[in-house]
């Protein structure tokens, strides 16, 4: 046994890790890192598997959370796949280090999630999470635990199994437009009188003096060539416009739902959105991770044993996979590229773009601030990159899978395409009053893309489950446009 | 710039909610797969497990339904090794089923997309065998064998050191200790304090039963004929496994005439000609009255066909069923529903039975199987009282 590999008091164990982090903290800060105040945590594995499946230690109980801690933790006993760590986007930053991690593992995983906390803090996409999610999903599970002992176990079960089965679908936006709207209900309508005006129907917005207030007139010149053209129709809207907040809707305006029931769509509702802003910039924020870890550890003096421990550590995140686009890898050479093009700019880039050279790491701060996945992708992934990493789509052909596009282009915007709301179809509320039963009238915003008719099939009845009244859906499969109704017995479709 | 970090260990042996909702899910594995005896009973991968402990059964009701798209129809990304071109192939589905290990990435391939619980026969054996029953448990004069069997239940001051009791050792050694006053713990264990596990000899009384499998071989049984019985005996067996020490299964094919068969051959063998079940009755008849003594053996005798007999048998077969019965546990008459109808089958002539051990079932599809059984082993004494 190697003096290296001798496992350490818990004492000296905690001391040498106290010392590496003061070391690794004030790197961080000397790369103008910005981060909050850091909390460890060193758990077991067990632990830190169920944090996993959960996505946070407080969260609610639910036998899906079950499922993913079983399969999981699984993995991790016939030692096919091993979490590190586990970090939580708070204030301060809280993260979970895998008990058992060598010193030099730990090193790097300090690192990392330094850089993720870096993230949180500075993107942009992260304003808008509460920085007390910890405490609050703390709260909410102590809510449904009390409506399991009040409405009993398997009624509360059952509701949370519908809610989950749509919770994609919020609208993280909502805040832009939640400002300006006005609550909206079966009963009031937006043009009353049959009267409407530019002014009075949609939305009101203050006409406060930014750059882009000629946007909010192109919604208003679209409503009144609407309004004008039907506006018996337009009258009898319900929501007035498409509404993306499927979760939001039915918790307003679902008719028989008790308030615990409504309460647990809410929680169902707030916990998506504080995960939606990690789902939008999983590449970027692991790529950025991964980009400073590798430049911090290169910082520190380590031996000739823990530098090859790290580069195998490393060498594990980076793998490339043939199936699907590792994110490490792929965000830290986006990352990699834009640093190196903006240090050292081609003539071209020169004169087209009035780059200096120089500014690569200035770039890459400001690139972690104000992109996400989907502006990173299409920003920043050139067509160099594509070939030089061998990116490629794939499709089924009968009965096998096989590479179809390898033209930069085209793999870039099916990149893109499918980050597009976080890989979840576009679903909108389209009418909370169909056929004026009440019925709730889904549309699909069909993107190219069809979807699994078997899933849609088996989903409608949690729609149903928690809407109370018939569900309709309208998507397009095969190029036709089908629509899907279930009246709380069977599902039956038919072509419109 | 204070360096505002803190590390620290806690004590997280109280946090269960992992394994809480582990065991909930657990629960509602064991309630789908309840639920879905019908189809599990038959499931291909259970009844060809070659003796593999865990088995995966697909449980459909536990996948977490949501809007997403078909895999199927989308394009993914994927990265190469530096020279992927189009046309390249990545992955075929077509043979999934050739074992593990051959699937490329198993896990974050696409297009598996149904959650498999594993469960292990065991455990499924218990879920079906809940609502089965023995009726005519006889007592059997004397036992086939009666094997010597060691029983550890004696501890020693002596014996041989892999056979050291070591609680009892400690023990000894703590008692002593705190005679000698105030010493606390188990230092110095003396020769006086070692304790050994000893065994006695005794003898093992075993019941027995045997099961005649006798399935109709003609050319009229195919793959899927035999399939199903081949389900049914698989259950039967591992059934009269849990209730008795030694289960033999004899296994007899027959078309005109009959014969005894190997497992294999039994399964996948197969003959033409027409069908004469009486023969298989008569060699059923005769195998017991040479090899197993009913006094002995609790006899369970079960025959499948399609039915497809010659009329003229009818009778005969009738008459040996009825001396079968004098010596059976249990008789049971299994009838694979094919496509085509028949007028006069065997089932018909089986109704003028009445014996109570007597059980006519007829299949149409996998999912009869697991009511057959049922059928054939409801605890009738239950019933009647």
């Amino acid at each position: 046994m190697t003096k290296g590999a001798m496992p350490l008091h818990p004492t000296l164990e905690l001391k040498a890790l106290d010392e590496a982090t003061e070391k690794i903290d004030a790197i961080a800060r000397n790369f103008n890192l910005d981060f909050y105040d850091m909390y460890f945590e060193i758990c077991p594995a067990d632990i830190i598997y169920s944090f996993g499946a959960y996505g946070m230690p407080t969260r609610f109980s639910h036998w899906t959370f079950g499922k993913a801690y079983h399969k999981m933790k699984t993995q991790y006993d016939y030692n096919l796949s091993r979490i590190y760590e586990m970090v939580i986007n708070s204030d301060p930053c809280y993260a979970f280090l895998l008990e058992g991690n060598s010193l030099v593992q730990n090193k790097m995983v300090i690192a990392h999630v330094l850089a993720h906390n870096d993230f949180f803090k500075n993107n942009h996409y992260f304003k808008r999470t509460t920085k007390k999610m910890v405490e609050s999903m703390s709260t909410a599970a102590n809510r449904i635990r009390e409506y399991e002992f009040k409405y009993g176990r398997d009624r509360v079960e059952s509701f949370l199994d519908s809610a989950i089965a749509v919770q994609e679908h919020v609208d993280p936006q909502h805040y832009i437009s939640s400002g300006v709207k006005k609550p909206e209900g079966p009963e009031k309508h937006c043009c009353s009188g049959g009267k409407c005006s530019p002014g009075q129907c949609g939305n009101k917005h203050d006409q406060g003096t930014t750059p882009y207030d000629d946007l909010w007139e192109l919604d208003q010149k679209e409503c009144t060539g609407k309004c004008g053209g039907g506006e018996q129709q337009r009258e009898k809207k319900f929501p007035r416009q498409p509404e993306k907040d499927l979760l939001l809707f039915m918790m307003e305006h679902a008719r028989d739902l008790e308030e615990w029931q409504r309460d647990i769509l809410s929680i169902i509702r707030e916990e998506m959105l504080y995960f939606w802003p990690q789902m939008q910039t999983k590449v970027m924020n692991e790529g950025w991770a991964t980009y400073w870890h590798m430049r911090i550890i290169r910082e520190l003096d380590l031996t000739g044993d823990e530098a090859v421990e790290f580069a195998k550590m490393h060498a594990g995140v980076i793998h490339p996979s043939r199936y699907t686009l590792n994110p490490y890898l792929l965000g830290l050479k986006i990352f990699e590229d834009i640093e190196k093009r903006w240090d050292n700019p081609s003539d071209e880039e020169r004169v087209k773009f009035d780059r200096k050279g120089n500014e690569g790491k200035n770039k890459i701060l400001e690139v972690r601030e104000s992109e996400n996945d989907i502006s990173f992708i299409r920003n920043y992934l050139t067509r160099e990159l594509i070939d030089d990493l061998d990116l490629y789509l794939y499709k089924k052909v009968g009965h096998e899978w096989k590479v179809v596009d390898k033209d930069w282009e085209k793999v870039r915007d099916g990149l893109v395409r499918n980050l597009y709301n976080c890989g979840y179809p576009h679903i909108v509320v389209e009418n909370g009053d169909f056929g004026k039963r009440g019925e709730i009238y889904l549309k699909h915003i069909h993107e190219g893309m069809d979807l699994d008719v078997f899933y849609l099939e088996k989903t409608l009845p949690h729609v149903f489950k928690i809407w109370g009244r018939p569900v309709h859906m309208e998507t397009a499969v095969d190029g036709k446009e089908v629509l899907f109704s279930y009246n709380g017995e069977k599902v039956s479709k038919k072509f419109i | 710039m204070s360096g505002k970090y803190t590390i620290s260990r806690e004590d997280w042996s109280l946090h269960r909610k992992g394994e809480i909702d582990r065991e909930r899910h657990r629960e509602k594995v064991k309630e789908a797969i309840k639920k879905n005896l019908a189809d599990v009973v038959s499931e291909e991968s259970i009844i060809l497990s070659d003796g593999r402990k865990v088995v995966k059964v697909p449980i459909r009701s536990l996948d977490e339904y949501h809007f997403r798209f078909d895999t199927g129809k989308r394009k993914h990304a994927g990265q190469g090794d530096g020279n992927s071109k189009e046309g390249d192939l990545l992955g075929s589905d077509q043979k999934k089923a050739d074992g593990p290990g051959k699937s490329p990435g198993a896990g974050d391939e696409p297009g598996v997309d149904y959650y498999e619980a594993e469960i292990t026969i065991d455990e499924l054996a218990q879920l079906i065998f809940e609502d089965l029953g023995l009726p005519n448990l006889q007592q059997k004069k004397k036992p086939e064998l009666a094997s010597e069997a060691f029983e550890f239940k004696d501890v020693r001051k002596m014996g041989i050191s892999s056979n050291i009791d070591r609680k009892r050792t400690i023990m000894e050694a703590m008692k002593r200790n705190a005679l000698k006053g105030g010493i606390k713990g188990t230092y110095n264990i003396t020769r006086d304090d070692l304790r050994f596990k000893t065994w006695d000899v005794t003898f093992k009384y075993e019941s027995s039963a045997v099961v005649l499998a006798m399935m109709d071989t003609s050319g009229s049984m195919g793959p899927w004929e035999k399939y199903i019985a081949r389900s049914f005996f698989f259950w039967m067996v591992r059934f009269l496994r849990t209730k008795y020490q030694n289960v033999q299964i004899v296994f007899l094919a027959h078309h005109v005439e009959a014969k005894e068969t190997t497992e294999e051959e039994f399964f996948t063998k197969g003959a033409s000609g027409g069908t004469r079940c009486s023969s298989v009755y008569k060699l059923a008849l005769e195998i017991i009255e040479e090899r197993y003594s009913p006094q002995d053996y609790n006899i369970y005798a079960f025959h499948f066909s399609d039915g497809d007999n010659l009329s003229s048998d009818n009778e005969r077969c009738v008459r040996y069923v009825n001396e079968l019965l004098k010596i059976c546990n249990l008789v049971g008459y299994g009838e694979i529903e094919g496509p085509y109808y028949h007028a006069s089958t065997l089932r018909n002539a089986f109704k003028k039975l009445s014996d109570n051990n007597f059980t006519s079932i007829g299949i149409k599809d996998k999912s009869d199987v697991y009511p057959a059984l049922k059928k054939f082993f409801h605890n009738r004494n239950e019933s009647k009282a």
